[in-house]
């Protein structure tokens, strides 16, 4: 309806509701960065949607002082789709995490991104199940000693860029909560993508899977094991950025010095540099930041425009008499003939 | 038609029943639509019976593969697609094999003689042919070589041999056609329309169509029926299939609210249809999915009523499994919500394209927690649309799920509709919230109703979701008292409900020796039923029940005015246990799981046989 007059801040995203994730949980991080990032995004308050699934992830519309809806397991990417292209002019924010969003509801996730729903997707991924009390996840490393798995998984993980990649997703990107800068930067690159945004952001889970990116996302290794990506920037990373990966034969990627390094461009209509850098696994660094950003029409815009098409194209009134009385009718007049 | 001989005198009879059967590829369905809408637009009454196979192409020339379409038409009103037909064509041996017992003694049997080879024979399961052993003694048999006459009359149009023999429907058509004295314009035309972008096929069917009303006028064994137009009730009619209908119901209920309708739908049978027809008129607000699958197509339904539309999905019970942890969603947020359940044959993926009414425990019973909603039943193709009406204002006025029940022979079974009119139809209002003076997410209105807020509306954001709520704020609560107060409240809501129905009057006699409770597309051959039965001079009250959940309040008072009731079901009696559940209520079963409709005759003898008993049979079910 009307723009807010007074620019917003965070408080007024701070819903009434007491958090209730375990102390020390990387969720505090992630809802705190959310709630900064809420203001600048020039959007009223009453427009913005958090729809989530099943899991501690899913608590999360409880505590945004927006409209919300914490439905049931997997179905988060549904119930968004369905109420973006009843609703257009929302902003749709799904909240899940890797059990919820790849494992039970694998199916919608994947859906919702082929389709390019206007959605913007945060997938916490702590690669565990916290809410049922630590059995193995989708993205659960292989051989990985759970509850559900004492002896080790045997089951291999997703890699959640990959899949979101090859389901076509038209924004991908990785953040992490214990980087508040980078994260929010992330988020407001999804925020601003016009179309399925994809965000998988490495939460910590202190109780049930302590520690399982600090090999990687820890202040005193970052540097060394992660790639930040920019745009139109080349792919380099260390200390004193002088790494980089270039491509080298046989159509894979190569380690090397900076200089000679790939440029990376978000915008690569083909994907398989992207996919090339979504899939690396250690001792390869990790990519963290906007993978791949493509415009592409949503689902949402183009129902809507074959809905005017089809309203330009009825012969006459679109009326509901006209309706029911289309096709072969015929009329029956009051007797007479009882001769 | 122009090139007619001298006109034989007409017999003026009543009714007819007419059934077309060969295989899948043969167009019977297409055939019988044809036949269908000339005896519509002729002014008959009718109804009509489509059966046909799972297969899309069952191997050619099996039993496996024979696709059959029965319609009644007649001078007079006409309930169900009758028991027997007067006339049954048989494209070959299989359709032979599998309709013939159905035909009445006498009637009319048509056959495409050059279907009768041995290898016909054999792969029908015919240990000699019927042709000349003798087995088609007691019928008045029309032998006609389809293939030569069709291939003669399509000489010089330049189609293939292939084509000219797909034709032969064609031509059964116009012989069928001329026994009924059927006017040929409109169908000439409408040949001319089907084809249109193909001139030699369009040419060929004509002529195949032509061949075979001339054909009957050269045979002398046939004098052509004349059936006049039934006394209908004054109005604008036109012929509608039960998807079509409840199609254009949903979409009705949508307009007259002001409301965007969603559709969220997977792809099954018998309910597909419903999605084809609604992507068909996506001018009037209307939203189409195409689902991932049945979880998602409901998902997003209930994501669209969150956003202020009309949220609806359709299935069948296959589909409906899957969708029930969805519909406990909307019973917990309290969102209105339609979910149609197009019945087949089960459980599991069970009979695609049989009828039955096995999903009332599913619908009533079928979810976890106590989670009640209105569960309404349509009761003939044209009655889709009033009751998918009924639904939507239901779910609208008091924000909640309602399950539509229809089944496949509704589904695709037609009849002539009198078209409502568009100003008398009840007026539904959304009643969206827009004030935050004294806002609260579940406080409710006099129908125990909660807000329906947009999302978008300043002032009133909430968050709702599937953990129990807090009785006035929504907020989450695990509160002992608040959760058995939440638990009565949502089932006392639904039982609100049936404080605004209309009494309970049966039809015929309102009290007597057995009253017959049914529910659902039964309701053609019970009626017909009770005619025939009350010609005996016995007592018969009739029952239909629209709503399954809430049931009528004075339904036992209504009982208490017969000696005995009589609940014929296609399943094994779950009409009759929630009636003994919920109220009391002891019956007599008829029960049949034959993936078929009753024949008129089999629910008479019930009735005939329940009401010659001084006392009810110790079984619950009547042989």
């Amino acid at each position: 309806m009307s723009a807010p007059l007074v620019k917003l801040t965070k408080k007024d995203f701070v819903s009434d509701q007491e958090v209730r994730w375990c102390p020390g949980c990387a969720d505090f991080a992630i809802l705190a960065g959310v709630q900064k990032l809420m203001p600048d995004l020039g959007i009223s308050r009453e427009k913005i949607v958090f729809v989530s699934g099943i899991g501690c992830a899913s608590r999360f519309p409880y505590y945004m002082n927006t409209y919300g809806f914490h439905s049931i397991h997997g179905r988060a990417p549904a119930i968004a789709t369905g109420l973006k292209m009843a609703s257009s002019d929302l902003s749709v924010w799904v909240v899940t995490g890797d059990g919820d969003g790849l494992s039970i509801g694998g199916n919608h996730l994947i859906h919702a991104l082929r389709r390019n729903v206007d959605l913007k997707i945060l997938l916490f991924d702590n690669r565990i199940y916290g809410l049922t009390k630590g059995q193995a996840s989708p993205t659960s490393e292989l051989g990985k000693k759970t509850k559900s798995s004492p002896l080790g998984t045997v089951d291999r993980p997703f890699n959640p860029l990959s899949l979101a990649l090859g389901a076509g997703a038209t924004f991908v990107a990785r953040t992490t909560a214990n980087d508040m800068p980078h994260m929010i930067s992330v988020l407001k690159r999804a925020a601003a993508h016009k179309g399925a945004a994809f965000v998988e952001i490495w939460q910590n889970c202190v109780v049930f899977n302590d520690g399982a990116f600090d090999e990687w996302s820890e202040k005193d290794v970052r540097d060394e094991r992660l790639l930040k990506l920019e745009h139109g920037k080349p792919l380099v990373y260390g200390k004193g950025k002088d790494k980089g990966l270039r491509i080298g034969g046989g159509f894979t990627l190569e380690m090397g010095a900076a200089e000679g390094a790939v440029v990376h461009d978000e915008a690569r209509d083909n994907l398989s540099l992207a996919m090339a850098l979504g899939a690396l696994e250690p001792p390869w660094p990790q990519v963290m930041g906007v993978l791949r950003a493509v415009e592409r029409p949503t689902v949402d815009q183009l129902a809507h425009e074959q809905e005017r098409e089809a309203e330009k194209a009825t012969k006459g009134p679109a009326t509901l008499e006209a309706l029911l009385q289309s096709g072969d009718t015929w009329d029956v007049v009051a007797g007479g003939d009882d001769a | 038609m122009t090139e007619s001989a001298v006109p034989r005198p007409l017999v003026d009879i009543k009714n007819a029943v007419v059934r077309f059967a060969g295989d899948s590829g043969d167009g019977m369905q297409l055939t019988g639509t044809e036949f269908t809408r000339e005896a519509a637009l002729h002014g008959n009454d009718l109804a009509t019976f489509p059966d046909y196979p799972a297969e899309i192409r069952a191997p050619a020339g099996t039993t496996a593969g024979v696709s059959g379409y029965q319609i009644q038409f007649a001078a007079h009103e006409v309930y169900s697609a009758g028991d027997q037909p007067d006339t049954l064509v048989a494209m070959n041996p299989a359709a032979l094999k599998v309709h013939l017992p159905d035909l009445k003694r006498g009637g009319m049997l048509i056959l495409n003689e050059a279907a009768f080879k041995q290898g016909d024979l054999d792969r029908a399961g015919w240990d000699s042919n019927p042709l000349t052993d003798g087995s088609l003694d007691n019928y008045r048999v029309i032998k006609v070589d389809f293939e030569h006459l069709v291939g003669k009359a399509v000489e010089g149009t330049g189609v293939s041999a292939k084509d000219a023999s797909r034709s032969k429907n064609f031509y059964a058509l116009g012989l069928v056609f001329w026994i009924y004295s059927r006017d040929t314009d409109r169908e000439v035309q409408a040949i001319r329309e089907r084809f249109k972008k193909n001139g030699p096929l369009a040419e060929a069917n004509l002529r195949a169509f032509k061949a075979g009303y001339n054909y009957g006028e050269t045979i002398e064994a046939l004098a052509p029926y004349s059936i006049q137009p039934a006394r209908l009730k004054p109005g604008k009619y036109r012929n509608v299939t039960g998807n079509s209908a409840l199609a254009l119901g949903l979409i009705a209920a949508a307009q007259k609210a002001g409301l965007r309708m969603f559709y969220g739908s997977y792809p099954i049978t018998p309910a597909s249809d419903i999605l084809h027809e609604l992507s068909k008129n996506r001018r009037f607000r209307v939203t189409t999915f195409q689902a991932e699958d049945e979880i998602a197509a409901i998902s997003a339904a209930i994501g669209a009523s969150f956003g202020g539309a009309l949220g609806v999905t359709g299935s069948s019970g296959p589909g409906i499994a899957l969708k029930t942890e969805a519909m406990g969603l909307a019973v917990m947020t309290e969102l209105p919500l339609v979910i149609v359940n197009v019945q087949r044959g089960g459980p599991s993926t069970g009979l695609p394209t049989k009828t039955e009414q096995s999903d009332l425990f599913q619908a009533v019973y079928g979810r976890n927690g106590e989670c009640p909603m209105p569960v309404l039943a349509a009761r003939s193709p044209a009655d889709c649309f009033e009751t998918a009406y009924e639904a939507c204002r239901l779910a609208i006025d008091y924000r909640t799920p309602v399950i539509l029940l229809s089944d496949g022979a509704l589904a695709n079974g037609s009849e002539p509709w009198l078209l409502p009119d568009v100003n008398s139809l009840p007026k539904i209002d959304p009643a969206f919230t827009t004030d935050p003076a004294g806002f609260m997410p579940y406080k409710r209105d006099e129908k125990m109703a909660r807000p329906w807020v947009v999302p978008g509306t300043p002032g009133l954001e909430h968050r709702i979701g599937g953990l129990e709520k807090d009785s006035l704020t929504g907020n989450i609560s695990y509160d002992a008292h608040n959760h058995e107060k939440m638990v009565r409240t949502r089932a006392e809501k639904v039982r609100r409900i049936a404080d605004l129905f209309e009494p309970t009057e049966p039809y015929f006699d309102p009290e007597g020796d057995v009253l017959v409770i049914a529910w659902g597309g039964t309701y053609g051959s019970i009626t017909q039923a009770v005619l025939d039965a009350r010609q005996t001079g016995i007592r018969v009250g009739h029952v239909h029940l629209r709503h399954i959940l809430p049931l009528p309040n004075d339904l036992t008072d209504v009982v208490a005015r017969y000696r005995s009731v009589l609940i014929p079901e296609l399943n094994t009696g779950q009409l009759r246990f929630h009636l003994r559940g919920q109220l009391g209520i002891e019956a007599i079963g008829l029960n049949k799981i034959q993936g078929k409709p009753f024949h008129v005759s089999e629910v008479r003898s019930a009735i005939e046989s329940l009401a010659r008993r001084s006392q009810p049979p110790a079984a619950k079910e009547i042989a």
